[in-house]
């Protein structure tokens, strides 16, 4: 290991490291101090983000080019990092609340964070492997958290399951794309491409069984199946983790895969992309309408978004408009991180035990009696649904944007009349929030959850006024081509 | 400072300092939040009077506004532009006019949250005057998506009884035809690499007509359902029927011009060839709206309703002259809309306060009201001419003029048009007429109306102002086509390069 290798790696190197010494801390840590589990972990998630951003603007390679540091992967690096912060955050109160407080939760969740670190930073399908089981396994752990509560054990192990299932999709991909190219490096497989070397249909064969293992893992229809009962299922402050960490990290995998590596593919896969986009957007968006528990309503609302996102993949291979294409997923992706936490947050403060308190009716009333956790609570639903003053607003029309200079104009009306279908259903939150007397509780005075809710809803409404920032942070992000 | 010192930024944000002020304040304390937001208002209306002050008539450019960048990254090219020109600055004056007016009728009518109404509705009047002045199609879009939300809670909170079927209905079928707009919207910013509209509208002969013809289509879907065209009308009787009464006055008086003030601004000198193509079918649109807005009227029994369906009618004749194409016709157009916010707002305040004293609309639980309230039956009888265009007031006004644009107009190209629209007239005189001989006249038959009180003087003033404008338009409308005549020629100007292009 050169020092240029450890310098690249040298955020997972201490991300790890730091996890692994919590593990041995946290068994000194007596019971009634767990805080100071949470604060520790906090602690080391802020160094490391301290070093991501020192890493920003240099790209580096290291271990023979498996790993990339470039702009893309520092901005998604950033983003898992603050999505672990945040997670902290909302979990910390809530682990207490629900007797289910243990040092391990914030040890596996850094492992998982530096899974996903690897997956925005390999350029190498082996390591973009190692990435996806080191944010997975302990993910599926964190599902089933709530033990001996049998929704959490079933979310756990239908998780797992379906995640093994998933991955062992990806491991064949990665076979049959090593078999058409003789090699699992990205920048060795556009070589083999462009050479005229490798076997074009092995190679198909292999990004599209890639394509389904992500899509498992983005939840995309028609592979989402698992989505709502693992979300539904698991602790609400693991779901908020998932909902975004995983989905995003997944994204990244899938932006780097295909646009560095697949252009070539293009003809064939477009057509593809565009139809899981589509499919995705509808059949997210119209079963949410039918859901009345809000976890699970969230739940649809995450695989509906994960359509959008793949409507910016669509004009992938388009050289002109690829740059778009990642800048407004990850603009979206942040768009999305933020609302999407928020809500989950808000879940989170009206959840009581024995999964009581999730029911979308259990928010009447919800607008008198707490009047800035219900507009929180607005802001997030006007976000999702794409309405300003709000972040989801821009990043919905970059998107659209995206589509509509790719040529996609169908897939962008598809997305805004879904958009529409989805305004139905997350109005509905607001209208019992505010339109229907009842007798919304929050029982708990969680100021780290409180801050946590109004520090996302500020940012979503903020950013609005001034996107120019993200904008160029986003546009900024480059892809490292081969 | 610019920014802020900006005369048409203050008319757009003032109201946001009565929003800020409103929630520092208790909750409680509901005369102090009514009369903080009263205030607001009304230094909103003054600013406004300020803005024509300085706003030049004979100038047909845009003026008073700004151009800053603001998104201008990542391919964005997009300005925060302003700018009111003599398409805008009557309806900028008619929301700065009626907001207070709104605020006063709630008096005693909002009783409940009183703080939260407040806040709603001033930042619907950030919303209103922002869609009047923004210049730059992206910053428009927003203001235009955002007034949805105020709106939505004003109905949906203080409503009636199917408030939120109708809260819900109006928000989805708004949203419907502006996210058309949204995707026409994004493509003329890829394309012309622009937002902003004057730009948009110098190069506007560059896009190809088919194209032209789509555009126009989606931006129309967006309006249309706004102002609301026939067939696109049927959220309209919900929404005004079970608003609260200041909802329902600004929502016929402020929110439906947005959508022909759409037409006005974005698809008349944005897609000229295609407006000139598609006007005969959107003013045989427009007819048909104004005789199906008459007789659907006619058969309510439901005052409110009677009214709300007559929105349909009238802002066809404002339809019908816009699509002449001739300056005659808009400017027709454009005073009927002020004419239309003033009437139907007067309308709809005047039902308010029966309904504050009855709570009910049935037109047959009244009947011989004059004998007991008569100030309140004077007013409805001028309001009521006025709204069937009496000549010598507003209504006549514009209305004589849109017809006559409408029969002369080349681009329509039949006078049949205007022909049947002047049936409207006649129809409108019947259903109101209908309207006021059941409530006011005959005997004074039912007991609960006997002990009825007449209009108070916050009643009244909420009155006197609309009044004055309505027989001033009525009796010398000269001064309001004076500020709108330049612009106006501009655009048929722009209309008839396009027509000279594509014969």
């Amino acid at each position: 290991m050169t020092q240029t290798d450890f310098l690249t790696l040298l955020p997972n190197i201490l991300l790890v490291t730091w996890a692994c010494i919590l593990l041995l801390v946290d068994l000194f840590i007596p019971q009634k101090r767990k805080y100071i589990t949470a604060l520790l972990a906090s602690f080391g998630l802020a160094i490391v983000m301290g070093i991501v951003l020192a890493q920003a603007g240099r790209e580096m390679t290291a271990f023979n080019d498996m790993i990339t540091v470039d702009g893309f992967s520092v901005f998604l690096s950033v983003l898992f990092l603050a999505t672990g912060l945040m997670s902290i955050a909302i979990a910390y109160g809530y682990l207490k609340r629900m007797g289910i407080e243990r040092g391990e939760y914030y040890t596996l969740m850094l492992f998982s964070i530096s899974g996903m670190l690897l997956m925005a930073q390999a350029s190498n399908l082996i390591v973009i492997f190692l990435g996806l089981e080191l944010l997975s396994i302990p993910l599926y752990i964190l599902a089933a958290w709530a033990r001996p509560r049998q929704e959490s054990e079933e979310a756990g192990l239908k998780y797992f399951l379906l995640g093994a299932f998933a991955t062992g999709f990806v491991v064949y991909g990665i076979a049959m794309t090593f078999g058409a190219t003789g090699s699992t490096q990205l920048s060795a497989i556009v070589a083999s491409v462009s050479s005229g070397k490798a076997v074009t249909s092995l190679l198909m064969i292999g990004a599209a069984l890639l394509l389904v293992g992500f899509g498992f893992k983005v939840a995309a229809v028609p592979f989402h199946m698992w989505t709502p009962d693992v979300y539904q299922g698991a602790p609400t402050s693991v779901t908020g983790f998932m909902a975004v960490g995983a989905k995003v990290a997944g994204f990244a995998a899938l932006l780097r895969i295909f646009v560095s590596a697949f252009p070539s593919l293009s003809a064939d896969l477009t057509p593809v992309l565009w139809g899981l986009a589509a499919v995705t957007m509808i059949g997210g968006n119209l079963i949410a309408i039918a859901q009345s528990d809000i976890k699970r309503m969230l739940a649809y609302s995450s695989i509906a978004h994960a359509g959008y996102i793949l409507m910016a993949f669509v004009s992938f291979a388009n050289p002109t408009v690829a740059p778009d294409s990642v800048a407004s997923a990850l603009f979206y992706l942040v768009a999305y991180a933020l609302t999407s936490f928020g809500a989950w947050a808000m879940v989170i403060a009206l959840e009581k035990a024995e999964g009581k308190g999730l029911e979308i009716n259990d928010y009447a009333g919800l607008g008198r009696k707490y009047p800035a956790l219900a507009a929180a609570m607005t802001v997030f639903m006007l976000s999702l649904t794409g309405i300003p003053p709000t972040l989801g607003l821009i990043g919905k029309l970059y998107l659209f944007r995206t589509a509509v200079e790719g040529g996609f104009v169908g897939l962008a009306i598809i997305g805004v009349v879904t958009s529409l279908i989805s305004a139905y259903y997350y109005l509905r939150v607001v209208v019992v929030m505010y339109m229907r007397e009842g007798d919304a509780q929050v029982t708990t005075n969680d100021s780290w959850l409180n801050i946590t809710i109004g520090a996302t809803a500020l940012a979503t409404v903020i950013l609005s006024f001034l996107p120019a920032a993200l904008f160029k942070l986003a546009g900024d992000a480059i892809l490292k081509l081969f | 400072m610019d920014f802020l010192t900006n005369p048409l930024n203050l008319v757009i944000f003032f109201p946001l300092l009565g929003v800020l002020a409103l929630l520092l304040m208790p909750s409680g304390k509901k005369d102090l939040l009514r009369w903080t937001a009263l205030v607001a208002s009304l230094l909103t209306f003054g600013i406004s009077i300020w803005v024509l002050s300085l706003f030049k008539a004979a100038d047909a450019d845009l003026q008073l506004g700004l151009n800053i960048p603001w998104i201008q990254v990542a391919g964005w090219n997009i300005n925060y532009a302003t700018g009111v020109d003599g398409l805008s600055i009557l309806l900028v004056l008619l929301t700065a006019f009626l907001s207070p007016i709104s605020i006063l009728s709630t008096w005693t009518a909002v009783e409940e949250r009183v703080k939260d109404f407040m806040i709603f509705f001033l930042l619907l009047e950030v919303g209103m005057m922002g869609v009047f002045l923004a210049q730059d199609l992206f910053l428009f879009y927003i203001f235009w998506e955002f007034t949805l939300v105020p709106m939505y809670f004003l109905i949906g909170i203080w409503g009636g009884p199917q408030r939120i079927y109708a809260a819900v209905k109006f928000f989805l079928y708004t949203m419907a035809g502006s996210i058309l707009m949204l995707i026409a919207v994004l493509w003329l910013g890829i394309n012309q690499n622009s937002f902003s509209v004057p730009d948009m509208i110098a190069r506007s002969g560059s896009i190809p007509a088919e194209i032209q013809m789509w555009l126009f289509l989606a931006f129309a879907a967006a309006f249309a359902i706004k102002v609301p065209m026939w067939p696109l009308h049927s959220w309209l009787p919900d929404a005004h029927v079970q608003a609260p009464t200041a909802g329902s006055v600004i929502l016929a008086g402020v929110l439906l011009k947005m959508g022909t003030y759409g037409f006005l601004r974005f698809n008349l000198p944005l897609f000229p060839a295609a407006a000139i193509k598609a006007a005969p079918w959107m003013a045989g649109l427009a007819v048909i709206g104004i005789i199906y807005g008459a007789l659907v009227s006619y058969s309510q029994k439901d005052v409110k309703k009677l009214v709300a369906y007559s929105s349909v009618s009238h802002l066809g004749f404002v339809m019908l002259g816009l699509f002449a194409l001739n300056p005659m016709g808009i400017q027709g157009g454009i005073l009927q809309m002020i004419n239309h916010g003033l009437s139907t707002g007067a309308l709809f305040l005047l039902v308010g306060i029966i309904y504050e004293r009855r709570h009910t609309r049935e037109m047959d639980a009244f009947g011989g009201l004059w004998k007991v309230m008569p100030v309140y039956g004077a007013l409805m009888l001028i309001v009521s001419l006025s709204s069937m265009g009496l000549p010598g007031l507003n209504g006549f006004v514009g209305e004589f003029t849109i017809l006559l644009g409408a029969y002369g107009s080349s681009s329509i190209g039949s006078p049949w048009f205007a022909g049947l629209a002047a049936l409207g007239v006649i129809l409108a005189a019947i259903y109101i007429l209908y309207m006021f001989q059941k409530m006011f006249l005959g005997p004074l038959d039912k007991e609960e109306n006997k002990n009825l009180k007449d209009l108070n003087w916050r009643e009244i003033a909420t009155m006197v102002p609309l009044l004055v404008f309505i027989f001033w338009i009525g009796l010398y409308p000269k001064p309001f086509f004076t500020l709108m005549a330049p612009a106006v020629d501009n655009l048929v100007k722009i209309i008839q390069t396009a027509s000279m292009a594509l014969h």
